[in-house]
């Protein structure tokens, strides 16, 4: 079949909203976007692990620590499914970890900014993964079978995060004096990263945009983002907090929440690895990976000179 | 109350505890996301049991007691863990045969105890065998892949085994209280010594430079070593600097 | 085609703007454990089904890994791993010679068949 064809077959496909499977033809840049985004996923997750694991060893109770624990293990979970979801088109864990390593390969900025006190756990459970839930529910309909599966049983647990997050903030609010400036200090600092996590306003492309075109994703950065602000603005009332935002107001006739400008300077020096933790977060996740390389090696190595034995007898 | 029967749960309790708080600092940072899950289960079985036990030990105290007044507003010297529990990770080959030793001692003892007449004990000790009984598989089959392995991780699991080996005695030394209780657990040690044992020599793995080492006691009583000021620092700062707050 | 992949989105920050390589497309000699597909049977009596993949050096470990990552909520009573490398998959491609002659038996399904209303159950 002439690649026209099989392009014009593809986009069919798409467009009748029938999953692209990993054997299925696509054109080449199909497949080398989804491997970017969703290793660029699965990596956020990783080190995603290490602002909440900050925490786990000073949780305030025994019941807040098993919590956290949970759900920074869930956070590799969620790695490990995506990992595997982008090993369907033909890229290897291990090469995906030595491009995060390398720096090829990015993470969301978001974990580059430092968990200064437990309430940074409630304020990240919320305004984070809650900005992160808004970009994986739209995902669990992305048109890559595997990608489409692995956000689905993400989301499922991903609720958990979030509803955990406003309920530990929820008990600060309702609490001493200094645990209720502990809750509005932290949502002061995650506030503005929060908005950030859904990319530059849409006016910055002009061009054709094959990521919808190709349905691996469905809704555009400023739609998202639009959408968190009207949900957050609301739940912030609940804890009788405010958000850091002088110009946030509902606007009657848009039927949405205004608000005011982000620090795209910011953004972009956080995005080109001048962010508070960018150099901790990947000497972390490096050192994490060679001081495993040796035990990874044994593991192996046993398992081949058990195959030989079995072999032999 | 009985005194002896709650220093008993809190020595239970405490060790559960310390473990797995020094096993949760593998969380995110594991040699492979798979037995970084892995080992973040056993921790959370771990800290699940602790819990168990401290509110076990709470309604034996009495009073407002919690568990977590009991966890986090005791001292050094009032914290009854093994010393084996709190020594320090050091490498996965140390970590797991940390793990190994433990969880092969709570297989014995636990087994004594679902046989207790405390039926809360017993009831515990019920629940918890079934998690017990998968760490001693999952950490025996790490100290197997290592001992095989390759040389190095040979010579780091043999190096591990010289800097735990003198903790494993402790376990086995009855105090007051468990004598009080007649639950001297120097029975426990053949079974535990011929298990591990036989996992050792599969994993080729020698006793003889440990043999005779001499075995460090104290933990059990409130005597710890240098370790436990951090990790109780580190575990119990919010609720000493923010005292009398919920969470 | 890249070229036109100018829009950004949360979590996909393009290589030029944070002075990335572009990723490597070369597949480096990989020393990953082996992939291993998973199934499970989420209560006794239902089939197993595939819910996702790991990496494991053996059977056992596999049957470990799968536990630990994919029941920590109570998801499965029984587990299948097979080593990827092993599974044949159908040809995509051969779908239409493969499937599609079914389409036309439609009298293998029950609902073919008229039946009076007084015939009941059947």
């Amino acid at each position: 079949m002439e690649m026209r064809n099989l392009e014009e077959l593809f986009q069919q496909k798409i467009d009748q909203e029938v999953k692209i499977e990993p054997k299925d033809w696509m054109p080449d840049a199909y497949r080398k976007t989804n491997i970017r985004q969703i290793s660029q996923h699965a990596h956020s997750e990783i080190v995603g692990m290490l602002p909440e694991g900050n925490w786990i060893s000073r949780a305030p109770s025994l019941k807040r620590k098993a919590i956290l624990i949970a759900k920074v293990q869930d956070e590799a979970g969620h790695g490990l499914y995506l990992y595997a979801a982008a090993e369907t088109l033909g890229q290897s864990r291990e090469q995906m970890i030595n491009d995060l390593h390398s720096g090829k390969a990015k993470y969301s900025s978001i974990f580059n900014y430092p968990t200064l006190t437990w309430a940074d756990m409630g304020a990240v459970g919320w305004l984070v993964d809650g900005a992160a839930i808004m970009n994986q529910v739209m995902l669990t309909r992305t048109s890559y079978g595997p990608y489409a599966r692995a956000m689905v049983r993400i989301c499922k647990e991903e609720s958990f995060h979030q509803r955990q997050g406003f309920e530990t903030l929820l008990v600060l609010s309702k609490g001493s004096e200094a645990q209720r400036a502990l809750c509005q200090d932290a949502i002061n600092r995650w506030w503005w990263p929060s908005l950030m996590m859904f990319g530059p306003r849409d006016s910055e492309s002009t061009n054709s945009d094959m990521s919808m075109k190709w349905k691996i994703k469905r809704k555009t950065n400023d739609e998202l983002r639009q959408q968190f602000v009207d949900m957050i603005a609301e739940q912030v009332k609940l804890l009788g907090m405010t958000l850091p935002d002088p110009n946030l107001r509902w606007n009657e006739s848009r039927n949405h929440c205004d608000f005011g400008e982000i620090n795209w300077d910011e953004f972009w020096q956080v995005v080109k690895g001048n962010g508070p933790c960018n150099k901790e977060r990947l000497e972390a996740r490096k050192k994490a990976w060679e001081d495993g390389a040796w035990v990874r090696e044994a593991a192996q190595a046993h398992a081949n000179k058990q195959r030989t034995r079995n072999k032999a007898a | 109350m009985q005194q002896a029967l709650f220093d008993y749960t809190l020595y239970l309790a405490d060790s559960a505890l310390i473990l797995g708080q020094r096993n949760s600092a593998w969380c995110g940072h594991g040699p492979i996301l798979e037995q970084d899950i892995a080992i973040t289960n056993i921790t959370l079985d771990l800290i699940g049991q602790s819990r168990s036990l401290y509110q076990y030990a709470a309604q034996l105290k009495g009073g407002d007691a919690t568990e977590d007044s009991l966890a986090y507003l005791r001292n050094e010297r009032e914290y009854k863990n093994c010393l084996l529990a709190e020594r320090p990770n050091g490498d996965w080959g140390q970590t797991i045969l940390r793990q190994f030793l433990f969880s092969c001692f709570q297989r014995e003892l636990y087994t004594q105890l679902t046989k207790e007449k405390d039926s809360t004990l017993a009831a515990i000790a019920t629940k918890s065998l079934k998690e017990v009984n998968y760490h001693c598989r999952w950490s025996g089959e790490w100290v197997l892949r290592l001992g095989d392995g390759t040389a190095e991780s040979h010579t780091r699991l043999a190096t591990a085994l010289e800097n735990l080996w003198p903790y494993t005695g402790e376990l086995f030394k009855g105090v007051e209280y468990e004598l009080a209780l007649g639950m001297d657990p120097a029975s426990l040690y053949t079974p535990w010594l011929s298990a591990v044992q036989s996992t050792f020599e599969e994993a080729t793995l020698s006793l003889a430079p440990v043999a005779s080492c001499f075995m460090q006691l104290g933990g059990k009583t409130g005597i710890h070593t240098e370790e436990l000021g951090y990790i109780l620092a580190d575990l119990q700062y919010m609720q000493r600097a923010y005292p009398g707050c919920d969470w | 085609m890249l070229h036109f992949i100018k829009k950004l989105y949360y979590g996909d920050i393009p290589d030029a703007s944070s002075g990335a390589a572009p990723l490597n497309d070369k597949q480096q000699p990989a020393t990953d454990w082996p992939l291993w597909e998973v199934f499970i049977r989420s209560k006794q009596g239902l089939d197993h089904k595939h819910v996702g993949s790991l990496h494991a050096t053996d059977a056992q470990m596999a049957i470990e890994n799968a536990r630990d990552v994919y029941t920590r909520r109570q998801e499965g009573v029984s587990i299948w791993v097979v080593e990827s490398k092993y599974i044949t998959a159908s040809n995509p491609a051969e779908a239409g010679e493969l499937y599609e002659p079914a389409a036309d038996k439609v009298y293998r399904h029950p609902t073919f068949y008229d039946l009076p209303d007084e015939v009941k159950h059947m």
